[in-house]
C-alpha cells in the first residue's frame, strides 16, 4: 500500500468501476504487486493457512446451522441426526470439529514463528496485538462451539470453566448467573453459547481485516529480521508469495483430510459422545487438546483464585511481549543464547499440555515415593506442572528483558539480498 | 433569546466558554445517560428469567431415603443431595467439630435443629461445580473427582483445593417426611 499504485485497469469495465469504487485496485496493490522480503520460508505461510482454516469453519459451521437443534433436549440428538441421517453430514462435522484443531495447529505455529523471528518488536506492536485479539476470539469461539454438542465433556466443560469466574471475590456468583442465565449451565446457556458461536467468527474476519491491514502497513517481517531496504530485497507477491502459500495449503489440507477420512475422533473425547447428565460428572474432566497447557497452569496453583489468574495471566503476558523484549536484534537466528531459551520454552509448553491431560496427583516416575510440599507430593504431574508453569512466566518477565541487555548477538546482514545474492547492492 | 445563536462573523461570541461548555457537557452527559439506559436491557436479559426462578423450589418425600442412603435430585439444574446419616456418620461429623477445619462451621449448624440424619447439600463441588462421589474421600462423606476434593460426613472440606464447604440451600420441613427446597 505504500508508494505508487502500478495498476492498470485492463478494460473500460474496469476503468469505470476504479473511478468509483477502486477494489480492483485494492486487490492488486495488496495481493498481486505488494512487495514481500525474498527471504520468506515456508513458516510464513501460516497466515494464508489460517484464513483458510477461519474459511472452512465458517463455510461449515453456515451449513451444520441448517440441522443443528440449540436446545438442552435437541442438541445432543441433532448432533446424532448429522452424523447418521444427513447427506454428507459426517463430512461436514468432522470437517467442522477437526478443523478446530487444524485452525489451533496453524495459530499456534504462527505465533511461535512470529516469537522466534522477533515478528512482535517494532514497528509490529499493533500487528501484534491484533494477532493476539484473534487468538483470544478463538479460544472464546472454540470453548463456546464444543459445549454445543451437549455431550458430557461438553456439559462438565462448561461447568468447569464457567465456574473458574465465580473464583472472583463479590462479584463472582453475579458474573456465574448472569453468564448461565440460571443457577446451573442449562438451556439458556446453550443457546446464548450457541448464538455467539455464529457471532464471534465473523468479529475474527473483520479482526483479520485489521490484522492484514496492519501488515501491509509496516510490511512483512522475515527471517533475517532485517528490514527491506531496496527492491532487490523483495519480490511481488503474485506469483511468489501466492504460490508458495498456495502449495503450503495444499500439504496443510493433506493433513486435515488425514484426520477427518482416517482418525476423525483421535483429537476429541470419547465422552462426549454420551448425552450430558448434570448428575453425574466423567470421572477425569479435560478439555480439548489446545487448552491443556493453560488447564495445566491452573491446576498448577493449589489456591482457586490466584489459579484462574495465573491462567488469565499466561495469555495476558503475550500481549504485553513487544514491550518485554529489550533486545535491538529481531531475529533469534543471530540471537544464540536467546535461540536456546526459546526451544526450552517449546518443550516446556508441550510438558504443560502433557500435564493438563493427565490427574494432578498422578506420579510422574511411576513407583518413586517422596514427599509432600505445599499440598502435592513432589513426585506428581502438579509439580511437573508448577516448575513448567514457573518457565513459562520466567520466559516472558525475566528472560525477555535482561537477555536482550546482556545478550551479544551475532552480526546481522546488512541487507535481505546480500547474503543471497552474493552481496551485491542494486538500489 | 434572539441573539443567543452563535454570530459567525463576530468570533469573540462562540468564546463564552461557561455557556459553551455547560451545552457539550449537558449534551454529552445525556448521550451517555441514554446509552447506558439502552445498554441494560441487553446485559439484564442475560440474567434468569421469570419461569427459570418460578421453577426454583422442589418438595421431596423424605421416606423413600433409608438410612445411610442418599439421593441425588435436580434443583435449579444441578444436584442436589439429600443423606439420611447413620448415628455413627453423625459422631464422625460431630467428633471432627473442633479439628482444624478450612471453613469452620459445626456440624449442628448444617443440619436443622432436632433433625440431625437430615443432610441437605448442593451437590456442587465448591472448587470447579464436579459432583463429589458420595462415600469417596479420606474422611467418609464426598469425594470430587476432578481434583481431588475430600469432604467429611458433614459436608465440610478437609482436604483438597476447594475453599468453602458443600452449600447448605435454603430449606425447610414441611411435615416430619417432606422438605420443601428453595
Amino acid at each position: 500500500m505504500s508508494g505508487q499504485s502500478t495498476y492498470q485497469p485492463s478494460n473500460g469495465f474496469a476503468k469505470w468501476l476504479d473511478a468509483r469504487l477502486p477494489v480492483g485496485r485494492l486487490v492488486w496493490d495488496s495481493f498481486v504487486d505488494y512487495p514481500t522480503p525474498r527471504n520468506l520460508n515456508y513458516w510464513y505461510t501460516f497466515g494464508g493457512i489460517l484464513s483458510l482454516c477461519l474459511g472452512v469453519q465458517i463455510i461449515t459451521g453456515v451449513v451444520l446451522a441448517m440441522h443443528y437443534t440449540p436446545s438442552a433436549a435437541g442438541a445432543f440428538t441433532s448432533v446424532e441426526h448429522i452424523m447418521r441421517d444427513v447427506n454428507y453430514g459426517w463430512l461436514l462435522r468432522y470437517m467442522h470439529s477437526n478443523g478446530a484443531s487444524m485452525f489451533f495447529i496453524a495459530v499456534y505455529i504462527h505465533m511461535l514463528r512470529g516469537l522466534y523471528y522477533g515478528s512482535y518488536k517494532a514497528p509490529r506492536e499493533v500487528l501484534w496485538l491484533l494477532g493476539c485479539v484473534i487468538y483470544g476470539l478463538m479460544m472464546a469461539t472454540a470453548f463456546m462451539g464444543y459445549v454445543l454438542p451437549w455431550g458430557q465433556m461438553s456439559f462438565h466443560g462448561a461447568v468447569v470453566i464457567t465456574n473458574l469466574l465465580g473464583a472472583f471475590p463479590i462479584v463472582g456468583d453475579a458474573i456465574t448467573t448472569l453468564l448461565w442465565g440460571g443457577f446451573a449451565v442449562d438451556e439458556p446457556t446453550l443457546k446464548r453459547f450457541f448464538s455467539l458461536h455464529y457471532l464471534l467468527p465473523f468479529m475474527i474476519a473483520g479482526v483479520v481485516i485489521l490484522h492484514v491491514w496492519a501488515l501491509h502497513v509496516v510490511g512483512q517481517n522475515n527471517p533475517t529480521g532485517v528490514e527491506p531496504k531496496s527492491k532487490a530485497d523483495t519480490l511481488p507477491f503474485t506469483p511468489y508469495a501466492t504460490v508458495k502459500d498456495g502449495f503450503a495449503m495444499s500439504v496443510f489440507l493433506i493433513l486435515f483430510a488425514v484426520f477427518i477420512f482416517f482418525m476423525p475422533n483421535a483429537l476429541g473425547h470419547p465422552d462426549n459422545y454420551i448425552r450430558a447428565d448434570p448428575l453425574v460428572t466423567p470421572a477425569h474432566i479435560v478439555p480439548e487438546w489446545y487448552f491443556l497447557p493453560f488447564y495445566a497452569i491452573l491446576r498448577a496453583v493449589p489456591e482457586k483464585l490466584l489459579g484462574v489468574l495465573a491462567m488469565f495471566g499466561s495469555i495476558a503476558v503475550i500481549f504485553a511481549l513487544p514491550w518485554l523484549d529489550t533486545s535491538k536484534v529481531k531475529s533469534m537466528r543471530y540471537r544464540p543464547q536467546a535461540k536456546l531459551y526459546f526451544f526450552i520454552f517449546l518443550v516446556v509448553c508441550v510438558i504443560l499440555g502433557f500435564c493438563g491431560a493427565k490427574l494432578p496427583d498422578d506420579q510422574v516416575i511411576p513407583g518413586l515415593t517422596t514427599f509432600v510440599l505445599i499440598d502435592s507430593d513432589l513426585n506428581s504431574f502438579v509439580w511437573l506442572s508448577r516448575v513448567a508453569t514457573l518457565y513459562y512466566f520466567a520466559y516472558f518477565l525475566v528472560v525477555m528483558p535482561l537477555l536482550g541487555l546482556i545478550e551479544k548477538p551475532l552480526p546481522t546482514p546488512e541487507t535481505i539480498s546480500s547474503p543471497v545474492l552474493g552481496g551485491e547492492h542494486k538500489d | 433569546m434572539a441573539h443567543t445563536a452563535v454570530d459567525a462573523t463576530n468570533p469573540a461570541a462562540g468564546d463564552d466558554p461557561s455557556r459553551r461548555d455547560f451545552i457539550h457537557i449537558a449534551a454529552i452527559t445525556a448521550a451517555a445517560g441514554g446509552g447506558l439506559a439502552a445498554v441494560w436491557p441487553f446485559v439484564a436479559q442475560m440474567n434468569p428469567a421469570a419461569d427459570t426462578l418460578a421453577l426454583a423450589s422442589v418438595e421431596y418425600d423424605l421416606t423413600k431415603i433409608e438410612p445411610a442412603q442418599q439421593v441425588t435430585i435436580n434443583w435449579r439444574g444441578k444436584p442436589l443431595f439429600i443423606r439420611n446419616r447413620t448415628p455413627e456418620q453423625i459422631a464422625a461429623a460431630v467428633k471432627d467439630d473442633g479439628a482444624a477445619l478450612r471453613d469452620p462451621q459445626t456440624d449442628a449448624e448444617r443440619h436443622k435443629e432436632g433433625k440431625a440424619e437430615w443432610l441437605v447439600l448442593v451437590g456442587s463441588c465448591t472448587h470447579l461445580g464436579c459432583v463429589p462421589t458420595v462415600g469417596g474421600g479420606e474422611y467418609g462423606g464426598w469425594f470430587c473427582p476432578c481434583h481431588g476434593s475430600h469432604y467429611d460426613t458433614s459436608g465440610r472440606i478437609r482436604k483438597g483445593p476447594a475453599p468453602t464447604n458443600l452449600v447448605v440451600p435454603d430449606y425447610a420441613f414441611l411435615s416430619d417426611t417432606k422438605v420443601k427446597i428453595g
